[in-house]
């Protein structure tokens, strides 16, 4: 069986406030651990903070994996207790740009003045790897990476193992300039990655009305995330990366809505901070 | 069919929004894909060829030196995009799939990705007027 648990799922910033809490004002970061304890960390959003104390000290090897270098996937990265663990192991997967190397790019936050200490000085043994990449395993874990339509070189993950798939695509604006979304498979973004899955965690962020003055930000609107969700025949969708204003309710009456007006065919159930998916 | 690379998804889809006809070929050469404004001048609509191998298009549309002289596929601008993975302009006439002629200029450049991956081509035409 693979676990999936949802350490942080907000979107662009966190989200502190008692409106907040049901859902969850962490951002992105997602925990999936395999049965023979083999752990994968998507994502280095304010969630990881949490994932890293709990796992601090019984933990040696440390695979993170970010999809993209946004600040809400990355700030967590300084409060990570693994990093700050000389005999912690840390691998690291993610994206290149097409000038700057993965390490330079990583640098530009971990330095000052944006954080006090530089990435050569932290205690723990880093190992970087550029994505997209071919095909590669951890464990019993397969990964294939491939770049997904969002601002900047950012990638999703499809994480198979023998018995389930997970994708996970956080930021994804699959809809941007198309005229006949989402009908052609060939020409749509991330469809390798999420088809079949039986899990598929996706940017939900808008309102299909907030949409039409975010276009090109690179998000979805929450009725493009279930159609992207269903042209790719997924068991279970995950609403993710909500959206720093929308409350609980919102988040709420957004999913309840959605889910009556499109009447899915496959599960659905909103990204919480906390909720644990088993496989 | 597999799902193409977001460099060539991102091309289409900035391509269906222009008014200048755009061509797309993956690394053989194949059609990928021409917009709208590209129909008018090669006579043809996309949705009624859909993708060809490149032997396929390159017959349809038959490239002509300003004097009516075949020219060879290796001059003409896509393809040396194609092979020497740069930038290539040229002024000549193609015959459409209408058997109509018109002189057009041509830039094209390749596509390659941040693992300096090689993706294809596009290219950027345009009908010249003597009016």
């Amino acid at each position: 069986m693979t676990e999936v648990t949802i350490w942080g799922c907000r979107g662009s910033l966190a989200a502190p406030g008692e409106e907040f809490t049901g859902y969850g004002g962490n951002t992105s970061c997602v925990e999936v651990v395999a049965a023979d304890g083999t752990r994968l960390i998507l994502d280095a959003g304010t969630g990881i903070r949490g994932l890293g104390q709990m796992l601090n000290g019984t933990v040696r090897q440390y695979n993170l994996l970010l999809t993209h270098l946004h600040m809400d996937h990355l700030q967590g990265m300084g409060f990570f207790s693994p990093f700050f663990d000389s005999h912690a192991q840390v691998d690291l997967w993610g994206p290149a740009s097409t000038t700057l190397s993965l390490r330079t790019r990583l640098a530009r936050y971990l330095s000052p003045p944006l954080f006090p200490v530089t990435m050569r000085d932290l205690p723990c043994k880093l190992t970087l790897h550029e994505v997209p990449a071919a095909v590669f395993e951890i464990g019993p874990f397969r990964i294939i990476t491939d770049l997904v339509g969002h601002v900047g070189p950012t990638v999703g993950y499809r994480i198979e193992t023998a018995g389930s798939v997970i994708a996970y695509i956080p930021d994804h604006e699959p809809a941007l300039g198309t005229v006949d979304f989402p009908n052609d498979t060939q020409w749509l973004s991330g469809y390798e990655l999420a088809e079949n899955a039986d899990l598929l965690i996706h940017d939900a962020q808008f309102s299909r009305q907030e949409y039409q003055n975010c276009i090109g930000w690179g998000h979805s609107a929450i009725d493009d995330a279930f159609k992207f969700a269903e042209i790719c025949n997924v068991k279970h969708l995950i609403p993710f990366h909500h959206d720093p204003n929308h409350t609980d309710d919102t988040i709420t009456q957004m999913v309840n809505e959605t889910t009556h007006s499109q009447v899915p065919e496959f599960e659905v159930t909103a990204a919480r901070e906390g909720a644990v998916f088993k496989l | 069919m597999s799902q193409k690379p977001i460099e060539l998804i991102l091309a289409r889809q900035l391509s269906s929004h222009l008014t200048m006809p755009i061509f797309i070929v993956d690394p053989r050469g194949d059609l990928l894909f021409y917009n709208e404004p590209a129909e008018k001048i090669l006579g043809c609509r996309f949705n009624e060829t859909g993708e060809m191998p490149a032997e396929e298009w390159s017959t349809m549309f038959t490239p002509e030196d300003l004097q009516g002289e075949a020219i060879s596929p290796d001059a003409l601008p896509l393809m040396i995009a194609l092979s020497k993975r740069r930038p290539a302009h040229k002024r000549f006439q193609i015959k459409g799939a209408d058997g109509i002629s018109r002189e057009i200029e041509v830039t094209a450049f390749p596509i390659s990705e941040q693992a300096d991956r090689f993706l294809g081509g596009v290219a950027i035409f345009w009908e010249i007027s003597h009016d």
